[in-house]
């Protein structure tokens, strides 16, 4: 008998279905296509090149699900990559190292003053990171009615039936200077651009330090809402560290091996082939699903790591659900546009910035063209007329150099992420031209920071949102299964009436990227969803009741 | 004295002076005891100071604005003998046959001293890079200092009975063993490697020195103990792709025959250039890996040789904070730092038998021959050791509530590993040991520690207490007993695995 199944084996699936079966439960996860790992994902796309196809770095991973699951055992392997280098015009750069001393020279050569800022900036933002940790160890809903209408009240007069948990963090909150609120007001609701220009004043240093903030976004560093991405980025750790990013040996589809063998050892049983049709509902409860083929499979409990189009649209029959029309109206109107795409690049050897054209640490680390405020706004524009950017923003790892099992020896792999790509162009649907045409602007503008890069290219994969949308199951191709907008966060993420996790349906739960705190390869959304049935499964008596947070 | 120098040029002679007291092994001086050493006026010794500041030929220690040695300046062994105003020539540090070679690369100017030798510390301003080369790719570590005898005679086997726990007689050609060596009361001298060359010929490397030892435990026998340290040059290529490092650098070795523990000679580079060498599959960092040993006019080809055919497969140079880091991953105790040996504890509560020392594998005392220290050790057999050598491990969540308590997240990375020892406690309890080696291992992502503990508080999975630095405070975090090595890839005694494949 299945006591769960889970709709989708991305890392998310994986890992809420891990935390189910370490439960005990008999948990089936059912993917649609041929592979696990959704947008973790790697390939051998080119002979003797293997690499992660979609995301690329590692950061948001939660400490909880790492050694909850006992990922180390199970194969997590984070290469760190400690520097960020960006190339500017003329052969010059800005490089910033591990070493706080050496970064500070490197900036200092840009501007003094903003060398010295930095280091303010850094401690302010992790003391912000350090925000939004204390915020995710509380389930929302609670958090909702701890805060949601007693801002003001002191912590003494807490309903006692919150749990100490929640009155901590509730505490924690009142207790919080108040330039540090005015801080998280701020990042929630302005531009990157404005938000560090409270700081800064190199243009170059702000470009490379917006880059956070409008990835996988549709959003220029001078939108409004921009700074909130960034935030999202600081909740990211290694070990305890805030800001740091891990390269996982293998790529990122190693990552989603890795929770799979974790589920796979408490009993969790993982089907490919298996496309989800629709939950099935049962006298107001969930009761299963039907799969595409027609097939049943029963279980009391489902979960879905989809996007809210598919979570809480396709596969919801809205007569099963009280409020049903409107929760699948809003999830259509979910916005969840792609506007990121992916060149990879198979090279015969080490590109040669013209900055620093000798092989050195610099290569081990992430490699961003933003040379400057406006560069990346025009790069926005072309999108927001319908056009992909002729001169793209581009964020680069060469994996190679990371895991030398990449690429054959001597070979390497260059990783880029690339902006704008919208998913919708205005010239008509992407096609291979189309494609080819953006792979040759992204090699174009490579080529203006690293000369005869072009004659280094032996294979090159170009991937737009439509492919993100095809092969991971993500729609609208958005790397986040929707946009980190402050009208898509906390609790209207993935709907009002689910921002707990739990959805109308009794039984049925959300456990994706586009659920609270979801966003990156983190998998804390799937770990408090699982946690969240389970603590319905030992209270039955409350698991009826729906989200916390009130339908609109 | 220097005779008198014409007039004009005593600025010049007293500025070269002060050049060459900027040493690697010597690298910084404070102004007052520059003065006082070359018998300047403090304002004098500014002024030339300076100048050599302003022309780059020294620097400023960042913390102390003490004057500082800079890499690639000329320093005393380039620019001649040296000598103090009391005449005396000082002892210049050693330099390994490597040198030339790891100066060129040693951008943060780290250096540290190892049995007098100028070693590198970190290649790279933070050894993250160089420790994860070792895990991850292959390293590159020059361990020279080592000293090395050659144990050469008829009855050098049976000086190695007598000396060593280990049982030589059943030790073949092309096997090195690793063992210990105690004195007549079963305590510990030291542990390290014995390479058998031939039937009559060993090398014996160690931490330490102990040629006296050996002759004088081989006094009357046929056999001869030469110190060949100076002599033999040692690089250790250690990680997942060094078999193919290897392969690609050397000829006459068949790699993929090559057991754990074995031992080949063969050629490293090519052409003119090439180098013969005895390969080892041995190392310090409990991953696949090997040694070569050369002798010192070969060095500078094998580091090219390796380098060279490291640059596809992700080699670094490694210095020896990376090197610390990987083996307390690899569980490996180091002599002085997890165990003091006997031949300098001055009181006999810090001696230890090599069971104590987590080393009891090697005492053989089913062996033929008799050896120094066997009847000490029969009977700690008989009682059992009174110490134990463990592996302790603290969890993450651990080190999160140790952490919250101050409102932080756990401060572990990004520190090398810590010699300085701490208590080690029954839980909320008595001192039980000392916790003599530990960090925080960033690829198992916990916190690790190699610690001395009563022998009855030494079974695994028994909870502990270690003291742990948060923020100003120390705190007690609940530890737990573990299997060593806490990391060991079965690539590390994999034979023929195909090169670079991880695990």
């Amino acid at each position: 008998m299945t006591d769960a199944i889970v709709v989708g084996a991305g890392h998310n699936g994986l890992v809420a279905a891990a935390y189910l079966a370490r439960a005990g439960l008999d948990v089936v996860v059912l993917e649609s296509s041929a592979e696990i790992g959704g947008a973790t994902r790697s390939e051998e796309a080119f002979p003797g090149f293997r690499f992660s196809v979609f995301s690329y770095l590692v950061s948001l991973l939660r400490p909880e699900v790492i050694h909850e699951l006992d990922l180390v055992r199970h194969g997590l392997f984070l290469v760190p990559t400690a520097s960020t280098l960006n190339p500017l015009p003329g052969g010059d750069c800005l490089f910033r190292e591990a070493d706080p001393q050496r970064t500070y020279r490197h900036i200092a050569r840009h501007s003094r003053r903003d060398a010295e800022a930095l280091f303010e900036y850094k401690l302010e933002m992790r003391r912000m990171g350090h925000l939004m940790y204390r915020l995710q160890r509380a389930a929302p809903d609670e958090l909702a009615a701890a805060i949601g209408d007693r801002v003001g009240e002191s912590a003494e007069h807490l309903d006692v039936e919150v749990s100490a948990e929640v009155a901590d963090i509730a505490r924690y909150f009142l207790d919080l200077p108040a330039a540090r609120l005015r801080l998280f007001a701020q990042m929630l609701t302005m531009s990157s651009a404005d938000f560090l220009g409270q700081w800064f004043e190199s243009d170059v240093l702000k470009a490379a330090l917006s880059s956070s903030s409008i990835i996988g976004s549709m959003l220029s560093p001078r939108t409004p809402g921009s700074a909130y991405v960034l935030l999202h980025h600081y909740m990211g750790e290694v070990d305890g560290v805030y800001r740091e990013w891990g390269f996982q040996k293998g790529g990122t589809g190693a990552v989603a091996a890795t929770i799979a063998r974790a589920a796979q050892s408490h009993g969790a049983e993982i089907r490919t082939h298996s496309p989800v049709a629709r939950v099935l509902a049962s006298d107001g409860r969930a009761a299963g699903v039907v799969l595409a083929n027609g097939d049943e499979l029963h279980a009391g409990v489902v979960l879905s790591s989809a996007a809210p189009q598919i979570s809480l649209g396709r596969l919801l029959d809205p007569e099963d659900v009280p409020g049903g029309a409107g929760l699948v109206e809003r999830a259509a109107r979910w916005q969840s546009g792609g506007c990121a795409g992916k060149v990879n690049l198979a090279i015969s050897g080490l590109p040669r910035f013209e900055c620093m054209p000798e092989p050195g640490p610099h290569l081990s680390g992430g490699i961003t063209i933003a040379p400057g405020l406006d560069y990346v706004d025009r790069a926005y524009d072309d999108a927001k007329y319908g056009g992909y950017s002729e001169r793209p923003f581009i964020d680069m790892i060469i994996p190679s150099v990371l895991d030398p099992d990449m690429a054959p020896p001597g070979k390497h792999v260059l990783s880029c992420f690339v902006q704008y790509a919208p998913y919708e162009l205005a010239a008509g649907p992407w096609d291979d031209g189309q494609r080819e045409a953006f792979g040759d602007a992204v090699v174009r503008t490579l080529a203006e920071y690293a000369p005869g890069i072009e004659d280094q290219i032996l294979h090159r994969q170009v991937l737009v949102p439509p492919d993100i949308e095809a092969i991971a199951g993500i729609p609208g191709g958005n790397i986040f299964h929707g946009e980190l907008r402050l009208s898509q966060l906390f609790l209207l993420r993935p709907d009002p009436a689910a921002a707990s996790f739990r959805t109308p349906l009794p039984g049925y739960y959300v456990c994706g990227s586009s659920t609270q705190f979801g966003g990156g390869i983190s998998g804390g959304p799937a770990r408090l969803a699982a946690l969240r049935v389970l603590d319905d499964l030992r209270r039955p008596e409350t698991a009826g009741s729906g989200g916390g947070a009130e339908t609109p | 004295m220097p005779r008198r120098a014409p007039q004009g040029t005593q600025a010049v002679q007293r500025a070269l002076a002060l050049l060459r007291s900027f040493t690697p092994g010597v690298p910084e001086h404070r102004l007052s005891e520059l003065a006082a050493t070359h018998g300047l006026h403090p304002s004098t010794a500014h002024r030339l100071l300076g100048v050599l500041e302003a022309e780059g030929l020294i620097g400023r220690s960042p913390d102390s604005q003490a004057y500082r040695w800079v890499p690639g300046a000329p320093c005393a062994g380039d620019a001649g003998p040296l000598t103090r105003h009391n005449g005396l020539r000082p002892l210049e540090p050693l330099r390994t046959p490597f040198h030339r070679r790891t100066a060129a690369l040693c951008e943060s100017g780290a250096w540290r001293d190892w049995s007098g030798y100028t070693c590198v510390e970190t290649y790279e301003p933070t050894p993250e890079r160089e420790y994860w080369a070792v895990r991850n790719a292959v390293g590159l570590i020059d361990v020279s200092p080592l000293f090395k005898y050659e144990i050469a005679g008829p009855e050098a086997e049976r000086l190695l009975d007598r000396v060593m726990t280990r049982d030589f007689s059943k030790s073949r050609t092309g096997r090195v063993v690793y063992t210990s060596w105690c004195n007549e009361e079963g305590h510990l001298l030291q542990d390290g490697n014995v390479q058998r060359l031939s039937r009559e010929r060993f090398l014996v490397s160690a931490a330490e020195p102990c040629l006296r030892w050996f002759e004088d435990c081989g006094w009357g026998m046929d056999v001869e103990v030469r110190d060949v340290s100076k002599e033999i040059g040692v690089l250790a290529l250690q990680g997942p792709r060094a078999r193919a490092v290897a392969e690609a650098a050397t000829t006459g070795v068949d790699f993929g025959a090559m057991r754990y523990f074995d031992l080949a000679t063969g050629k490293v580079g090519s052409g003119a250039g090439d180098a013969p060498a005895t390969v080892t599959r041995t190392g310090y960092t409990g991953d696949l890996g090997y040694e070569f040993w050369v002798a010192v006019e070969h060095a500078e080809a094998l580091w090219d040789a390796l380098v060279e055919a490291g640059q596809d497969h992700g080699l670094l140079p490694a210095g020896l904070l990376a090197l610390d880091m990987v083996r307390v991953e690899a569980g490996l105790v180091l002599i002085d730092v997890d165990y003091v040996s006997a031949s300098h504890a001055e009181i006999e509560a810090l001696k230890v038998t090599p069971a104590e020392a987590g080393l009891g594998f090697t005492v053989k005392l089913d062996k033929q021959a008799d050896f120094v220290g066997r009847h000490a050790l029969e009977l700690e057999r008989d009682r059992g050791p009174a110490w134990a050598m463990v592996g302790l491990e603290v969890g993450w969540f651990e080190l999160e509530r140790l952490w919250s308590e101050i409102d932080l997240r756990p401060q572990v990375v990004g520190q090398p590993a810590s010699r300085e020892p701490t208590p080690v406690f029954a839980p909320g309890g008595w001192q039980v040991g000392q916790c003599t080696s530990r960090f925080f291992s960033p690829l198992l992502k916990k916190y690790i520690g190699l610690a001395t503990v009563h022998a009855d508080v030494a079974a695994l999975g028994t909870e502990l207490d270690v003291e742990v630095a948060v923020g100003y405070g120390r705190r007690r975090a609940r530890a737990r007993v573990v299997r060593r090595p806490f990391f060991n890839p079965p690539r590390k005694t994999a034979v023929d695995a195909p090169p670079g494949v991880a695990e």
